[in-house]
């Protein structure tokens, strides 16, 4: 019976292989078991732990779900989340040496910090801009000498507005955006980061608009700078470790997973403490006296997410924006089906969660 | 308490504690490529050039004389090649920056000046600084403006301070003077025929004069072959000619041996039967078989036949007062190498050997072409004089009014810039010689100024000449190069590698003989044959003969490491052909390394902090006689150990770094050593098409094409050479991520995925991997034509209605030339230039008909499927156009499918497909690539 439970929950890491990767929980497959979705059972189960959360990162568990479920957040979280980012850029003056269409390209990439809720999608064939999807911003900046130091050698002091920083970019409200101001903050998210570096005498007179967006039409509007997810290792010891062996097995894995104890009689025991922090890299099986001993495995329905964001939306708020347009899709799927199957032969197919 | 075992365990085990090695003996590296560079070679041959050999050029054709007026002469008085500068209207001379000249498109030369002497009527009169041509001028050289500059003032002169130099700029644009291979000139070479008949060969090479001399046997017999001979000529006989008549005599020239005997007398009794028996009948038989006849002179047979031996057979010989006994025993000598060779005592000699090469340089190159076209001038002032002075005129004939400076200065640059290599003299055609430099990236242009060119055949299907020899070992690039037809003939210089220039032979020949080099005309003949008797050869000539060969090869190697002899001359002794060989020419590739004494490194570990410390460079080592450069022929008589744990009694030298094998491409792989051996091949064709940066001054450049990457990025995994040559600070390429798997279809043969728009922001990139910016230079010359007419640019033209300019003109400012920064479509004009209907004088209307000039519009326009931008515009003038506008059109592009992409170890692959991120496989990290 156990046997039958590894092959339903865990996935098996040998020496040169990754064995039982498939998800096979579902009705019919084992004798014995019901695996029939249900509400009850899965809110049973289910469960979301978040593990930390800090500024831009976050880490957090899902437990209990299938990985198309968990693929499918992450596929959101990078593509579908909408966020706003500088889409055209007029340049009426660049005599710096960084090229127009690089300096469009870097400006278009910088996360701006406005909440997207509070826009509205342009529409595809509007050229006109409107208060309600667009932002705009003004760059202007001239690097000019120093006159004050004359003997200084480092171009930060010898010039003003050596570099361009996003600080530098300066909202310009639309007519009918002045509510904004008190509302949100629409300062942008990285103060420092450096779109262009000026030398003597150059100019930059930019015009840049926003617009919302969604990471599958382009990269610059996806919200988070990486969002992944791995599965929870699972590390047993078939045998007793001691000494010398112990610490040989200690350095096959990532620091902190295996903890060395001291037994009654003086001698150091191996043992797993944290499994989670391991990377999976499979050293032990390298050696041979030691492969014989451990199991390496993986949970398959528990994700460690960790998730980056741009900084534009906190990652939490992030992570709920892609579960409402998992959900919203779902409906959308839902509401299809029902139109196009009519009322007979309704199938129960949709995820609910 | 110890016991006496414990302190006889410690002891022991500080006894076997090894001698201190010496850490970082790399450092040596630096050093050396500081003072010597990696285009050292290219810059020193050309120095020599034009300080040296370029003066003794002048002395060996210094006079003009005219048949015309004996008392007529021209007299050169000195040579000098001045600074590069440009003959700006109105004869102003202005010194001008290699970057100027590629701008302008015009060639970076210095003038060359003569100081004469010369008779004017009947009053002789010297005259200074006479321009007789313009010398191109080697970049980094000793004449060219960038030499001791700080990279500041580099920077000021738009130059980039690790540009390697040692190329030329001619019209603009930028010639390479390759390395050619060569068999080395005046040395014996015993090899078989194409029937299998062992044959001697010598090319002999003087300034006068290129020819190959043959001393074959063929049915017992030797036989003199040379070109001018119209049948090959018994050896017996040209021993005759040359003025020994005895028979004894011969035989014992060409040996005591039982050997030599019984080889020769076959030859004597042809010799007999052709019933010549006193050299004035060998010279007459000469004569007889000569092919071309001088004509017009009046010499007898026997002395024309004299005049064929003196100069034409062996001609590096060197016959002084008509006393041909030097080269009757070089000629003694060739056979009895064959003889030996038959006989099995000596060895073939290997033509691929690298020790029988030479390499030869831009120095040489142009000194040959110099010379041919120096005499070419001389001899045109010559007729010149000949046809003035007979003529009656009010002033005297001043032959300094007829010295034009064209020929020398077109013949230069036409060489240079066509690479067509012709030298009547020698019946020299050759072609691609020079080739562009390649900017494709920074390592690109490198690896060219390392490449050697092998003259060598590349039709003919033998492995012999290209593969890798084993006397290669250091000084050639193992892993560098191409494949296909150019395979083993075209290489590359090692890291460490250095191209020796002449050294005068006067100085070492005195000093060969006092260490007693005995001359051999003074030697009886049994103490020649003797097995002590040593004959000792200075660059392929007989010196003499040593019965103290050891000592001899010994003292001058102390005396070399001392300074006293040049530290490139070579001395080496071969036991099996009992000579002893010392080489003071160009063209030879040698190596530093470290001497070792008493199984210690002379250089020790206070020796390199004290380099690291800059107390001391790379010269002192050498002055000091820690390190002596070794040529490949001197190898063969040292021990050298690869490390210092290598070291045993016989060693002698101890090599510098391991890693200097390699040349400049392959030092950029990162753990060469884990590859399989065709991948660094393969790397090094491929790292030089890698894209990213060139150079400093990239962005000041108009090239014709020019690819640059919009993020390069220093390559995190370093290599010590990439350090040495400053990769990592004009890097080509990105550090990817990538992630190794199968994903059906798209991984056929090297096909890779690629994540669409890899640039995340706050990412390990920081923007637009692969992203890539290309420039496209447009010209555009305003011309002056024969009938005072002129092209015009106009302005734009502007629509009736609405007074914007048409569609076509757009991008047009209002001087008719493309603004910067405006986007140019297919078919947009970039410079609306017009041009005259009639160009040609003799159409012109008759006089005082003035009629209004007609124009037709000719205007430059864009071609290409993509939009351009316009980066910049460049108006200037040059000598062949007096008004030009060069404009840079830039493209920004992004990787597509079909793209390459490769790593550093020859792993290429084309992108199949492009996939969002999302779709991207993932770790905890993510990954850029996907590789099949």
């Amino acid at each position: 019976m156990s046997h039958l439970e590894e092959l339903r929950r865990k996935v098996n890491l040998t020496e040169y292989t990754i064995d039982n990767v498939n998800s096979t929980d579902f009705p019919g497959t084992y004798n014995g078991y019901d695996d029939s979705w249900s509400q009850g059972k899965f809110e049973e189960t289910f469960q979301i732990d978040i593990v930390s959360l800090s500024g831009c990162d976050m880490e957090f568990d899902m437990v209990g779900v299938d990985a198309a479920i968990a693929n499918a957040v992450r596929r959101i979280l990078l593509a579908e989340v909408p966020t706003m980012a500088i889409e055209t850029v007029s340049i009426w003056n660049n005599t710096s040496i960084i090229q127009d269409e690089v300096l469009a390209h870097r400006l278009g990439l910088i996360p701006i910090k406005a909440d997207p809720r509070l826009f509205e999608y342009r529409q595809k064939d509007s050229e006109e801009q409107t208060s309600e999807d667009t932002i705009q911003f003004k760059l202007k900046v001239k690097c000019s000498r120093n006159t004050l130091v004359s003997d200084a050698t480092d171009p930060d002091v010898l010039y003003k507005n050596h570099k361009v920083y996003t600080r530098d970019m300066e909202w310009v409200p639309l007519p009918g955006q002045e509510h904004l101001v008190s509302k949100i903050d629409l300062t942008l998210v990285k103060g420092l980061s450096r779109s262009a570096e000026l030398g003597d005498e150059m100019e930059l007179d930019l015009e840049l608009h926003c617009v919302k967006g969604i990471g599958k039409d382009h990269a610059k509007f996806s919200p988070v700078a990486t969002a992944s997810y791995r599965l929870l290792p699972e590390i047993r010891l078939l045998r007793r470790f001691y000494d010398d062996e112990a610490e040989k097995l200690q350095k096959c894995f990532s620091p902190g997973v295996i903890d060395l104890v001291e037994t009654s009689d003086g001698r150091k025991v191996a043992k797993v403490v944290n499994a989670r922090l391991d990377t999976c890299s499979r050293n032990v099986f390298r050696h041979d006296d030691l492969k014989d001993g451990v199991l390496l495995q993986k949970v398959r329905d528990h994700f460690i997410f960790s998730v980056e964001s741009t900084g534009i939306l906190a990652p939490d708020v992030l992570v709920s924006e892609a579960i409402k347009i998992l959900i919203g899709k779902c409906q959308k799927f839902l509401q299809e089906l029902d139109e196009g199957a009519g009322d007979k032969g309704r199938q129960k197919k949709g995820k609910r969660t | 308490m110890e016991s006496i075992e414990d302190i006889m365990k410690l002891d022991k085990e500080k006894l076997a504690a090894p001698i201190k090695t010496i850490e970082e003996k790399w450092r040596l590296l630096p050093a050396f490529l500081k003072t010597k560079g990696l285009v050292k070679q290219h810059i020193d041959s050309f120095n020599y050039f034009i300080n040296v050999e370029i003066k003794k050029i002048m002395k060996a054709n210094d006079k003009v004389l005219s048949d015309a007026d004996p008392n007529f002469y021209l007299k050169y008085l000195n040579i000098y090649v001045g600074m590069p500068n440009v003959q700006e209207s109105l004869g102003i001379a202005q010194s001008i920056s290699p970057h100027e000249c590629r701008l302008r498109d015009i060639t970076y030369s210095a003038p060359i000046t003569v100081d004469i002497e010369f008779v004017r009527g009947k009053q002789p009169y010297i005259k200074k600084n006479v321009e007789i041509g313009r010398m191109p001028i080697m970049l980094r050289s000793s004449n060219c403006i960038l030499t001791g500059k700080t990279a500041a003032e580099m920077a000021h002169l738009n130059e980039c301070p690790m540009d390697p130099g040692g190329y030329f700029i001619v019209r603009g644009a930028e010639k390479v003077i390759l390395i050619q291979e060569q068999l080395s000139k005046n040395r014996m070479i015993v090899d078989k025929d194409s029937k299998g008949n062992i044959e001697c060969s010598v090319t002999s090479s003087t300034h006068e004069r290129k020819s190959k001399t043959y001393v074959y046997q063929k049915k017992g017999n030797f036989y003199l072959k040379h070109n001018i001979f119209s049948e090959d000529i018994p050896v017996a006989i040209a021993f005759k000619a040359m003025g020994v008549a005895c028979d004894q005599d011969i035989i014992q020239l060409v040996g005591n041996e039982e050997e030599a005997f019984d080889a020769m007398s076959p030859c004597l009794e042809e010799c007999h039967r052709a019933q010549v028996f006193t050299p004035l009948q060998a010279l007459e038989f000469i004569f007889s078989k000569i092919r071309q006849r001088m004509y017009g002179t009046k010499k007898s047979k026997a002395d024309e036949a004299r005049d064929v031996l003196k100069n034409v057979i062996l001609a590096h010989v060197p016959v002084v007062d008509w006393n041909f006994k030097p080269k009757a025993i070089y000629l003694a000598l060739m056979v009895r190498r064959i003889v030996l060779t038959q006989a099995g005592k000596i060895k073939l000699d290997d033509s691929d050997y690298y020790g029988n090469k030479r390499l030869e340089l831009a120095g040489q190159l142009l000194s040959l072409l110099f010379e041919d076209l120096f005499k070419l001038y001389n001899l045109d002032l010559m007729k010149v004089a000949d046809k003035n002075i007979p003529k009656v005129r009010a002033t005297e004939f001043d032959i300094t009014k007829f010295m034009r400076t064209d020929p020398i200065t077109f013949g230069l640059v036409n060489a240079i810039a066509t690479g067509n290599w012709t030298i009547k003299r020698f019946k020299m055609d050759r072609g691609g010689v020079t080739q562009v430099l390649s900017r494709l990236s920074y390592i690109s242009a490198l690896g060219m100024m390392t490449r050697i060119n092998s003259q060598f055949e590349k039709t003919r299907k033998v492995s012999g000449p290209r593969s890798l020899q084993p006397s290669q070992w250091g000084l050639l690039c193992p892993s560098d190069t191409p494949e296909g037809e150019a395979c083993g003939l075209v290489k590359n210089l090692a890291l460490m590698t250095h191209i020796t220039v002449d050294v005068d032979e006067g100085p070492i020949a005195r000093i060969a003989v006092s260490l007693g080099v005995e001359d051999i005309e003074t030697l009886s003949r049994d103490e020649v044959s003797s097995p002590n008797f040593y004959t000792v050869f200075l660059n392929g000539n007989i010196l003499g003969m040593t019965n103290h060969c050891k000592r001899m090869v010994t003292i001058f190697r102390k005396l070399r490491r001392a300074g006293y002899i040049n530290a490139f001359v070579s001395i080496f002794p071969n036991h099996s052909h009992k000579c002893i060989y010392i080489a003071s020419d160009g063209g030879r590739v040698c190596r530093p390394y470290i001497i070792v004494n008493n199984k210690r490194p002379l250089v020790t570990k206070k020796h390199i902090e004290d380099l690291s410390r800059e107390f001391r460079c790379f010269e002192d080592f050498l002055h000091e006689g820690l390190v002596e450069y070794l040529d490949v022929n001197e190898e063969n008589d040292a021990m050298i150990a690869l490390y210092e744990s290598h070291i045993t009694e016989d060693t002698t030298h101890l090599e510098i770094e391991p890693f200097t094998i390699l040349g400049v491409c392959a030092g950029l792989i990162p753990y060469p050593h884990h590859n399989q051996s065709p991948r660094n091949t393969y790397q090094c064709a491929m790292g030089k098409q890698a894209m990213g940066t060139i150079g400093y001054n990239q962005r000041n450049r108009i090239d014709t094409l020019l690819y640059l990457l919009a993020y390069p990025q220093a390559p995190l995994v370093k290599s010590k050479t990439i350090e040495l040559i400053h990769f990592d600070k004009l890097p080509a390429g990105q550090n990817a991520t990538v992630a190794v798997m199968s994903y059906s279809g798209y991984d056929i043969e090297d096909a890779l995925c690629c994540r669409e728009s890899c640039n995340s922001f706050i990412c390990l990139f920081p923007a637009g991997f692969g992203r890539c910016l290309v420039y496209r230079k447009q010209t555009c010359a305003v011309k002056r034509y024969a009938n005072q007419t002129f092209d015009r640019i106009m302005g734009p033209k502007v629509d009736r209605e609405t007074f914007k300019p048409i569609w076509k003109h757009q991008p047009l400012d209002h001087d008719g030339i493309a603004a910067p920064g405006m986007r140019i479509e297919n078919r947009q004009v970039m410079v609306n230039k017009e041009m005259p209907t009639i160009t040609s004088p003799s159409l012109q209307p008759q006089m005082g008909q003035i009629k209004q000039t007609e124009y037709k519009e000719t205007p430059v326009t864009y071609k290409g499927s993509e939009p351009s931008y316009v980066e910049r515009v460049l108006i200037t003038s040059n000598q062949e156009e007096s008004f030009l506008v060069k404009m840079l059109m830039r493209q920004t592009r992004r990787p597509e499918v079909g793209d390459k992409f490769s790593s550093r170890h020859g792993q290429k692959g084309v992108c199949g497909l492009i996939v969002p991120q999302e779709d991207m496989p993932f770790t905890d990290l993510v990954s850029n690539l996907v590789h099949k």
